[in-house]
């Protein structure tokens, strides 16, 4: 099982101050799999994604991806976070720059590929989010669900293996939705790997592999979309279900 | 309904230059009776000083056509009734109000490296500049052209820094000081933010006791103390240990307000630049100086300024420069006396530099708002 996983959690634990945010959490993750993570607030969800790139240490425990793993050397951070890209709910674009710039910053500094060949890729990447026409503006002229299709095509210009979402959908006006969900089926459907925090379970029912519900900083279940929605084991689930899908 | 709108008056004009003084100088009673004061006053005020600084001003001759050499020969002194500013002395010593005791031969050297400062400066004041690139060479080389060119060495004679002074003096302390204070502000920002408890101590402990010391105090250090950390047998010049001392004390304010910026850049931007794989110094040279420069423009050229003003205090070690100079004017017999014309002119000077700087950020400021609305989305 684990030779084949790209990502490997094995017993990761993490605490802020006292709090015990993850709590001998294990998950593996097979190539081109799509994970969907769920669970309320502070479940720990969004923590242990950010883990996997490093954003966050963790303190117990073992992270592998793509047989690299996480420890305080910096080599190995920088080279993890070259396979894994991601997607922040805040968007995090760099208003200082334009579209453009924004998406040919890291390939022409990170991977010194010549500019004129980066420019190509981000149009190209635009086209592939479908909005190459903004290329030439800057962060703040664009609507919430432009913004986020900019930052998926800045981390798609590194040409990750991995794809890490954190409830990408979460500071979007609800009609602004469904174009970034669009672009992420797309993607799914393309074959990539993709571990994603959200909280639309539609979009979780379409392209999910598998289900993880997290509550309290532990994985409370993993099942198939199907047996996740239909005929969770938990109650926690069963509650967590009855509440968001009553919405 | 009709009716209602035939007795409609027509909207009070809002726009043009009757709408602008409607609404900002007589927009209710007090408005009015305020501008009616101020424009009383200045009533009063422009044609005096008007009168006094040009039209009854001696420039180089007084009232009887003689040329002026002392403050005797003033229109004003001659006749106290018939006269004004007395111009002249700032005439008779402008050489030293602008070069010091620059030795006469030389001042070729000060007036080209003058020259060569505004080329230096211009590619940072416009952006549009054509050959921008080529122009930016030369600003980053001009520092060293300027050191030989004014102190001496590669063929040229050597001219002590005890002979500067003046203009020229202020020039070199202010624009040094904020050329060198700003990449070492940047780095002491960083390091105070640094992870790194070490470097985040040093950095602090440096920051703190600097602007903990009134600028004085710097400067004796500098001219008594520094010379006692230095090998023996090697001498460091006057204005070059002044220079460490204002250098210092500029780097610390300057990053402060630096660290000010950087603490405004959200965490995402981090975490961004993180997740793109860039490296700690990628990360800040693109990403977040940037913006944390942007946002600090405005106190960043208020210290500069601050600074640009406190160089005059070097007179009290022993080095003159624009005002000083006027105060030993003012010492001479010659010249006693013209304490107005003289704190008139060096104000001038100073305004003029300092105003520009103001205006500089100004534009700047309006130059980088395209992109940078950050809350918009």
């Amino acid at each position: 099982m684990s030779e084949e996983s790209i990502i490997s959690l094995k017993n990761v634990n993490k605490w802020f101050g006292d709090f015990h945010v993850l709590q001998d959490v294990n998950l593996e993750v097979k190539k081109k799999e799509r994970i969907v993570v769920c669970g309320p607030s502070g479940s720990g969800k969004s923590t242990m994604i950010r883990c996997i790139n490093r954003l966050e240490e963790h303190q117990e425990g073992s992270i592998v991806v793509d047989g690299i793993e996480l420890t305080g050397n910096l080599k190995n951070i920088d080279n993890v976070r070259k396979e894994v890209g991601m997607v922040f709910q805040q968007f995090n674009l760099f208003p200082h720059l334009s579209v453009k710039e924004n998406i040919t910053l890291a390939p022409i500094w990170v991977k010194k590929m010549p500019k004129s060949e980066a420019e190509e890729l981000a149009m190209r990447q635009l086209e592939i989010v479908k909005i190459p026409e903004q290329a030439n503006k800057y962060p703040g002229q664009l609507s919430g669900g432009q913004q986020q299709r900019v930052a998926i095509a800045r981390s798609l210009a590194m040409n990750p293996n991995i794809m890490l979402f954190d409830e990408p959908t979460s500071a979007l006006d609800p009609e602004m939705i469904k174009e970034v969900l669009d672009v992420m089926v797309d993607l799914a459907n393309g074959g990539m790997t993709m571990i994603v925090v959200t909280h639309e379970m539609g979009f979780a029912k379409t392209v999910a592999d598998r289900m993880v519900f997290m509550d309290e900083g532990k994985i409370v279940e993993e099942a198939s979309p199907d047996k996740f929605f239909n005929n969770p084991e938990s109650d926690r689930t069963k509650l967590f279900l009855s509440q968001i899908l009553h919405q | 309904m009709n009716e209602m709108n035939e007795v409609r008056k027509p909207p009070v004009a809002t726009t043009g230059i009757i709408g602008w003084l409607r609404i900002n100088l007589f927009f209710n009673w007090t408005n009015s009776l305020i501008t009616l004061f101020v424009i009383y006053c200045l009533y009063q005020f422009i044609p005096w000083i008007l009168d006094w600084t040009i039209f009854s001003a001696d420039f180089k001759y007084n009232y009887l056509g003689e040329q002026i050499t002392n403050q005797e020969m003033c229109s004003r002194n001659l006749d106290p009734e018939n006269g004004g500013a007395c111009w002249a002395v700032i005439y008779v010593r402008f050489y030293q109000f602008i070069y010091g005791f620059y030795p006469k031969v030389e001042v070729w050297r000060v007036n080209l490296a003058y020259v060569m400062l505004a080329f230096a400066l211009l590619p940072l004041l416009y952006a549009k500049l054509p050959y921008r690139k080529y122009f930016l060479y030369f600003t980053y080389i001009f520092p060293v052209i300027a050191y030989f060119l004014l102190n001496g060495g590669l063929g040229f004679t050597e001219v002590s820094t005890n002979k500067w002074g003046g203009l020229l003096v202020t020039l070199v302390l202010g624009c040094t000081g904020i050329a060198l204070a700003f990449p070492i502000g940047i780095m002491l920002a960083l390091g105070r933010r640094s992870k790194l408890p070490v470097i985040s101590m040093m950095c602090t402990l440096f920051i703190e006791f600097i602007r903990g010391v009134p600028l004085i105090t710097l400067l004796f250090f500098g001219m008594v103390m520094l010379p006692l950390f230095l090998p023996e047998g090697i001498d460091m010049d006057g204005l070059v240990r002044v220079l460490v001392a204002v250098t210092l004390f500029q780097s610390a304010y300057m990053a402060e307000v630096i660290r000010g910026g950087l603490q405004a850049i959200p965490p995402g931007q981090y975490e961004a630049a993180k997740s793109l794989g860039m490296s700690y110094w990628r990360m800040n040279l693109l990403i977040i100086l940037p913006q944390a420069i942007r946002i600090s423009i405005p106190p960043i050229v208020n210290t500069s300024i601050g600074l640009f003003k406190d160089t005059t205090l070097v007179i009290i070690v022993g080095i003159l420069d624009l005002l000083g100079i006027g105060r030993g004017t003012l010492a001479d017999t010659n010249w006693l006396g013209l304490s107005y014309e003289i704190y008139f002119f060096v104000s001038l000077v100073f305004f003029i530099f300092t105003f520009g700087m103001s205006r500089y950020s100004l534009y700047l400021e309006k130059k980088l708002k395209t992109g940078i609305n950050m809350g918009a989305d």
